[in-house]
């Protein structure tokens, strides 16, 4: 008995093992960080092709003009998401106006809309023969002739639909902060918008940042919504090379170029925010808002009310409009498994995909590695790449893990076990947690690093361990972060397309399966009821979550 | 927040066992006894367009069919990159251009088949028996019967001519089909006649191409521009939803060539681990049994030359269509893309 326990204890004394245990979070994040940006690394496998044909081609057509229609895109939707996020998060979080109460929910509905939803009920609505410009030609001016599908219109759909993106985290930096600095400010002679514009807006950075990387990176992603104005992207680069062109290879060498890209600009917004800190050293207290009245009052309801109508209101009317004109003809016992399919790959990627981000961002707290936040960032990149480049990069991972196992399997004990990875519910769940990293680690981290140092410093002198200091200090504290990041991840998994239709198990459709199969055939009044129902299923996550995100 | 996560995470896992246990339930049943197979498909047709026929088939021999739906480049994709490993028997897709590139890939196996080559015309399969279509589209002229006269409409070429500036519309050149329109032309016509053409075309339109054929007839209808060029089973579609529409079908190049037609079609994967009822399968589609219903849930064409098309199809009348061989439009996808370009056709 004594030598077992003797030789036990040998190799808990191993150097190697002390080693480990003793880098044990770093070489977990390592550990996540390179299997979640192994399938974004195959991408830029591709260049080991060089394609020169079809660069020259694009080059001499239409590469310039598609980089200055990306660049003015994104400029215009970070702009645009930065005014309205911030605006309507200040109002919310800081004001008392009518209304408030249920504002303060209902502007992050817009978020269980799919982008490109949102833009053909747009362009269904405004476009020469919808019903408003044909109201137009009929009762004042018969030569009306409003051009929607252009820059400004795809702009108008992007800000709309991703501004809840920076709503909700400003909102709860806002929230953190609380009045006291703001009226700090105020005293020592800033007028209100000085005070918000040099104290409680660059005490949100991190967070407001976080929420316009997110719409950014959706923005460069996106196929559908474009698809449906025809607005020619970088993306739309990617797919003419890839679906028209018949090269997959320069397709994804394309795509490696978008994240070089995305790469540059989160460089440079890391550069810009330099050594800050941006500890929070206020205990929260119950909110103490801002009495609005009068006419300011009543503007801040009517522009809510504008922004719902505009972002959540009349998409939804229309599409209730469209299920009403089918009557409901494809609702049936396996639309039901449809939603059961979406919820609950939704909720057990959400939270997966959180536990991971917590576990990043917690990381970086137990060790002071600068690698560690390089390794996190790269391990977000996987949401800049278009939804089905992602899903490629994905697949002939898990195609080249699955296919080299069975050789092993084959050549060690003669079994054939056919695919183990692909087409399995673990594989999609490992591909939403890539794509999805990035909604959760920002919100997470933003508000990890609100938390004071010497917090986690005090309970390790008290004795925790570090994951006792992890679930029993920070998890409470980052309560409301975690619940906007397990929100943001749900809904957006419920909606995602891409890697789940080329992923999935047999059998495992989803609401957005369901929306793809019909808009891509045109039908999209068909499409109009599991996108309908996709957003009332999102309805409940929405309304639970920013409830109880309130309530710190 | 503990209490949460735990309770979601095994409500979750309870659904989705639950769940997996039907499909999974009926799949090990049928792996148990010794007859029914399990067919596994890969298939850019969507859905609602081939489970019917799949149940009719599982009805009448008892093979379970289970298959994923995709477009059809990422599952060429897959199907590469799972090479003898994968699970698919048959791939069935959309447009001769993807079929040609599937072929050209190496995924797809040769088949031989007396009751194929009975069904299927020999421009509308592949040369080397790799892929068989199912389906004929047309792609024609729609117009506004009020505002085109008689005679102003003759080939697709004509289209481009100068009495139609600011009257046509058309669908984005991104979209798989008038990429084979183009790739058709350029082999009729070669590429610098064709380029000439296109490049009229983009002066003569009366807006922005649109992103689908619907919209583009709707604008017609609306009266923003004459005419359009759209694939036949959409102009079905808005005629079952609005058969009082002012538009008409016109088929062009009946002097010529004839109206380009595309397909849909399908071929045994080359690592089917179930070839034989694989073609078996793909022998029933293509026969006059699956044939009419095939078409008919799609407004479309049947291959099978002893089927006939649905009434309403039968209505839009006989049209001389380009025997062209349809992989032809696979082979020249990449030249008609890049001619598109450079002519900015968008």
């Amino acid at each position: 008995m004594a030598a077992r326990t003797f030789s036990f204890q040998k190799i808990l004394d191993n150097p190697l093992f002390n080693w480990i245990s003793k880098r044990r979070w770093w070489l977990l994040v390592a550990a996540i960080s390179l299997s979640v940006f192994m399938p974004v690394a195959v991408i830029f496998l591709s260049w080991l092709n060089p394609q020169p044909d079809v660069w020259a081609h694009l080059t001499d057509t239409v590469l310039t003009e598609l980089i200055g229609n990306t660049l003015s895109l994104t400029v215009g939707v970070a702009l645009g998401v930065f005014v309205l996020g911030v605006a309507l998060a200040w109002l919310t979080a800081m004001c008392q106006f009518p209304g408030r109460k249920i504002f303060d929910w209902a502007l992050m509905l817009p978020f269980s809309v799919p982008a490109y939803v949102m833009a053909f009920c747009f362009l269904g609505l405004l476009d020469y023969s919808g019903p408003i410009q044909t109201w137009i030609r009929t009762h004042i001016s018969a030569d009306f002739d409003l051009s929607v599908r252009n820059l400004a219109g795809v702009i108008c759909v992007f800000v709309l639909s991703f501004y809840p993106y920076v709503y909700m985290l400003a909102r709860t930096a806002f929230m953190n902060q609380g009045r006291g600095q703001m009226d700090a400010a105020r005293s020592l002679g800033c007028n209100s918008f000085q005070a918000f514009w040099r104290v409680m807006l660059p005490m949100a950075r991190p967070a407001i940042a976080a929420g316009m990387a997110l719409a950014i990176m959706e923005t460069l992603a996106d196929f559908g919504a474009v698809s449906v104005f025809n607005f020619d992207t970088f993306t739309t680069a990617i797919y003419k090379s890839w679906y028209g062109l018949f090269n997959i290879y320069a397709a994804a060498q394309l795509a490696s170029l978008l994240l070089v890209f995305v790469i540059g600009c989160l460089w440079f917004e890391q550069r810009a925010r330099g050594r800050a800190r941006y500890e929070q050293h206020e205990r929260q207290q119950k909110q103490n808002l801002y009495q609005l009245t009068g006419l300011q009052a009543w503007s801040a309801s009517l522009f809510c009310l504008i922004v719902l109508s505009l972002a959540f209101i009349l998409p939804v009317s229309q599409l209730v409009w469209w299920v009403v004109e089918t009557q409901l003809a494809d609702f049936d016992a396996r639309f039901v498994q449809l939603m059961v399919n979406t919820l609950s790959l939704g909720a057990t990627a959400a939270v997966i995909t959180v536990m991971v981000a917590l576990v990043m961002a917690f990381a970086q707290r137990v060790e002071k590695n600068p690698h560690m936040d390089r390794a996190a960032r790269f391990s977000t990149l996987g949401y800049a790449l278009p939804g089905t480049v992602l899903a490629v990069g994905l697949m002939v991972w898990f195609s080249w893990i699955d296919n080299s196992l069975i050789k092993l399997v084959n050549n060690w004990f003669g079994i054939n076990t056919g695919q183990l990875f692909l087409g399995s519910v673990f594989a999609l769940l490992v591909s939403y947690t890539v794509r999805f990293l990035a909604v959760a680690y920002g919100p997470v981290n933003s508000h990890l690093q609100a938390i004071r140092v010497s917090i986690h410093e005090a309970a390790q002198s008290l004795g925790a361990s570090q994951r006792k200091v992890l679930w029993r200090v920070y998890v409470p504290m980052l309560r409301p972060g975690l619940l906007v990041a397990a929100l943001l991840v749900l809904v957006d998994v419920m909606k995602e397309m891409p890697a789940t239709l080329l992923m999935r198990p047999f059998g495992w459709d989803t609401l957005a399966v369901r929306i793809y199969e019909m808009t891509s055939e045109g039908e999209w009044e068909r499409a109009a009821l599991p996108a309908l129902t996709l957003v009332i299923v999102g309805l409940a996550p929405v309304m639970v979550l920013m409830s109880k995100s309130r309530r710190h | 927040m503990r209490k949460l996560i735990s309770v979601v995470a095994l409500a979750t896992l309870a659904a989705g066992c639950g769940k997996q246990e039907a499909p999974e339930a009926a799949k090990t049943e049928a792996a148990k006894s010794a007859d029914p197979v399990t067919l596994t498909v890969y298939s850019a047709r969507k859905e609602h367009l081939i489970k019917p026929l799949f149940d009719l088939y599982t009805e009448k021999t008892g093979t379970q069919i289970q298959y994923i739906t995709d477009k059809a480049a990422p599952l060429l994709s897959r199907l590469n990159s799972e090479g003898a490993n994968t699970p698919a028997d048959m791939l069935i897709t959309v447009d001769a251009g993807n079929l040609w590139k599937a072929a050209a890939d190496g995924v797809l196996a040769s088949v031989d088949s007396e009751a194929l080559e009975a069904n299927v015309p020999a421009n509308l399969q592949d040369e080397n028996n790799q892929w068989f279509g199912l389906s004929i589209r047309a792609r024609t002229i729609i117009y506004a019967k009020d505002r085109v006269k008689e005679g102003e409409l003759s080939t697709y070429e004509a289209l481009a001519d100068e009495q139609w500036k600011g009257r046509l519309c058309l669908r984005t050149s991104k979209k798989v089909y008038n990429q084979s329109l183009v790739a058709s032309m350029i082999s009729n016509l070669g590429e610098e006649k064709t380029e000439k053409i296109v490049g009229g075309w983009v002066n003569n339109l009366a807006t922005d191409v649109f992103s689908n054929d619907t919209k583009a007839m709707n604008a017609v209808q609306a009266g923003q521009c004459d005419a359009t060029v759209v694939n036949t089973y959409y102009y079905g579609r808005l005629q079952a939803k609005a058969p009082d529409a002012n538009l008409a079908i016109f088929w062009p190049n009946q002097e010529d060539r004839g109206v380009h037609i595309n397909i849909s079609g399908a071929g045994v994967t080359k690592y089917a681990k179930n070839p034989a009822e694989a073609q078996k399968l793909l022998e029933w589609l293509s026969s006059e049994e699956a044939q009419q219903q095939f078409a008919q849930l799609n407004h479309e064409y049947p291959v099978n030359a002893k089927v006939s098309a649905t009434p309403e199809v039968q209505a839009w009348g006989d049209f001389k269509r380009d025997e062209l061989n349809v992989s032809e439009a696979g082979r020249l996808q990449p030249a008609s893309v890049k001619l598109m370009d450079r002519v900015n056709y968008r």
